[in-house]
């Protein structure tokens, strides 16, 4: 990716500290603004709802101070499944993340460096599939999964059954192949050299062994950003499992707490359950920072 | 990113001409390749919009007895009689007009703000960005708590202006209720354009910054002739990706007001769901789908014909 170098320019002539003074006095403002609802969540987690509220008037509402203790969190666990919910996002969106990766880098690796009639025309048809919002056909979509049947491997055999409501599949299956990830799979590889493929076939590995052995190895960036970009809509899904998902069981978090949320429990759990789903996705943020990064900033290419 | 193409596809043809058995092999290897996405993005993109063109024109339920029939254009007549699907309408134009501009105009200034070269850039940029891995729901749901009337945004209020200014129960009132859904979707969306528009930046080449300088313009010159004018392309994505999000209002309102109070706050998407999800009314969303897909898509098109390259 682009690297830093160019990002002296916008400051002109020799920056004197009092002249920056004002610029990053407006960057802490900010800075704040950005983060408090997020400390103000964590740190509410811990205290009795008569704290939360007896704190706001003043600083005490983000820090850490007074009566703290786990009890919101023991209570959210007594009250609901929650772990159940984390297993079962965790498992959804580590299956839609993994099969992503292999299903379309796949089709961009027959699309990119293999040579047969009509991938052009194909590439723009997946491309153009990105114009379409999901909220376009999500409704259509739920209908459309209440009709399809499933193979169903049962004591005795395959049975035929039909609708995919209420199951792990329709949260996952609906969004392993996407045109973008198709895209910066297709970009990416055709940034590796052809003739690493000529070798090897001169060599007599197969296509396949050219996909797993060369080209795969070679696009660990390509691979992160497709990791990243459908990793957060997955964990932070909620139109969808919203309208496909009923039993309790098979809850993914975010419909987890929007029903809990209902239930009209103290603010204090409400906060610890919203910091124990989203402390998982901030530490991995704060662990991949560049690539979360750069993975967002590649979502702009296609402008 | 394209070069040495010729010579590759020399060596290739040079190669293969003498191989057909090897170029067919190729092209069924590259099918079963390409198959399992292809057959995917059939089954849960393409067959569902096809659905959305079909189902709008029947009366079909989301479980029903009777198979749909056609019924023409029944639905959307209805839909024109609906006083809250108008509403619905209303409030996404009002909603994607005010955020739109203001969200892109946040997310640009943040990006200007640490684009400089300065101790600190990354802490800052990691700190503009957390709101948006935080999720939406999360979001919805703490700003809930910090919206209520004796939350903390009214006790800000009451101690920057010493008491005299009682803040309203933002989402209990119908005229403040979108405009707080307005300010906490800036709050958390600006983060992820700031990234774009610091990608913009970066593709500016900065000879053209260095020239400014030696020509001493002001900050607001360079930034007219040279940022503004670099960003183009960027400007343009931002744009439509921030309008195809704000019309897409959903989220916010199912968590904080479920449309309310006095239909001041609901959506065209959360109509969609009301009526093809909790009323099983299938044929009447996809009728309202269509209605979105048609709004987003005319939005995006003049948006996209105004910024378009002027030369």
């Amino acid at each position: 990716m682009s690297t830093r170098s160019s990002q002296s320019r916008a400051t002109s002539g020799p920056p004197t500290a009092w002249r920056r003074l004002p610029v990053h006095a407006v960057r802490v403002v900010l800075a704040l603004f950005f983060a408090f609802p997020v400390v103000f969540m964590l740190v509410s987690s811990f205290k009795p709802d008569q704290q939360i509220f007896g704190d706001l008037s003043g600083p005490r509402a983000f820090l850490p101070v007074g009566d703290l203790s786990l009890t919101n969190y023991t209570a959210v666990f007594e009250r609901v499944p929650a772990l159940r919910f984390l297993l079962n996002s965790l498992a959804i969106s580590a299956t839609t993340v993994v099969l992503g990766i292999v299903v379309n880098s796949l089709a961009a690796f027959a699309l990119s460096r293999m040579r047969w009639p009509g991938r052009k025309l194909l590439l723009t048809l997946i491309i153009a599939t990105l114009i379409v919002p999901f909220e376009t056909f999500a409704l259509p979509l739920v209908w459309w999964v209440n009709e399809l049947p499933w193979l169903e491997l049962n004591g005795f055999g395959l049975t035929l059954t039909e609708g995919w409501l209420d199951t792990y599949r329709v949260q996952v299956l609906p969004f392993v192949a996407h045109g973008f990830s198709i895209f910066l799979f297709h970009q990416y590889f055709q940034s590796i050299p052809k003739e690493l493929d000529e070798a090897a076939l001169i060599d007599g590995a197969g296509w396949f062994g050219i996909y797993r052995r060369i080209v795969m190895p070679l696009s660990g960036p390509a691979i992160a950003t497709v990791a990243i970009l459908t990793f957060l809509p997955a964990w932070n899904s909620y139109l969808w499992p919203l309208m496909v998902v009923q039993q309790e069981e098979l809850r993914p978090v975010m419909v987890g707490i929007q029903y809990f949320f209902q239930l009209n429990p103290s603010w204090g759990e409400i906060m610890a359950y919203s910091s124990m789903i989203t402390v998982p996705v901030l530490a991995l943020f704060l662990a991949f920072q560049r690539s979360f990064i750069n993975s967002i900033a590649s979502s702009g290419v296609k402008g | 990113m394209t070069a040495a193409v010729p010579l590759r596809a020399r060596l290739r043809r040079a190669h293969s001409t003498t191989q057909t058995g090897a170029r067919r092999r190729e092209g069924i290897i590259a099918v079963g390749m390409a198959a399992p996405a292809v057959l995917l993005l059939f089954v849960f993109v393409v067959i569902p919009i096809g659905l959305a063109f079909v189902l709008a024109f029947t009366s079909a339920r989301l479980v029903s007895p009777t198979p749909a029939r056609f019924v023409g254009l029944r639905n959307f007549a209805m839909l024109a009689e609906d006083p809250v699907f108008l509403r619905s309408v209303l409030n996404t134009f009002v909603f994607a007009a005010v955020v739109v501009p203001l969200q892109a105009g946040v997310a640009l200034g943040l990006a200007l703000l640490i684009n400089a070269r300065f101790r600190g850039t990354d802490f800052f940029r990691t700190v503009y960005f957390i709101p948006v891995v935080t999720s939406m729901v999360v979001v919805s749901i703490v700003w809930t708590l910090l919206y209520q009337k004796d939350g903390l945004l009214n006790r800000v209020i009451e101690a920057v202006t010493f008491g005299q200014v009682e803040g309203p129960d933002w989402l209990n009132d119908p005229s403040t209720s979108l405009a707080a859904i307005v300010f906490m979707s800036v709050w958390q969306g600006a983060g992820f354009h700031m990234i774009i528009w610091l990608a913009g930046l970066q593709t500016i080449p900065a000879d053209l910054y260095e020239a400014a300088s030696i020509d001493g313009v002001s900050r607001w010159t360079r930034f007219r002739y040279v940022t503004w004018p670099g960003l183009r392309a960027t400007r343009t994505f931002v744009l439509i990706t921030i309008t195809i999000a704000a019309f897409s209002l959903f989220t916010q309102v199912n968590v904080m007001t479920q449309g309310g109070p006095l239909d001041s706050t609901t959506t065209v998407v959360y109509q969609a769901v009301r009526s093809g999800y909790q009323q099983q009314q299938t044929a009447y969303a996809s009728a309202i789908s269509l209605v979105f897909f048609v709004l987003v898509l005319i939005v995006s098109l003049v948006q996209r014909y105004l910024t378009r390259e002027k030369d």
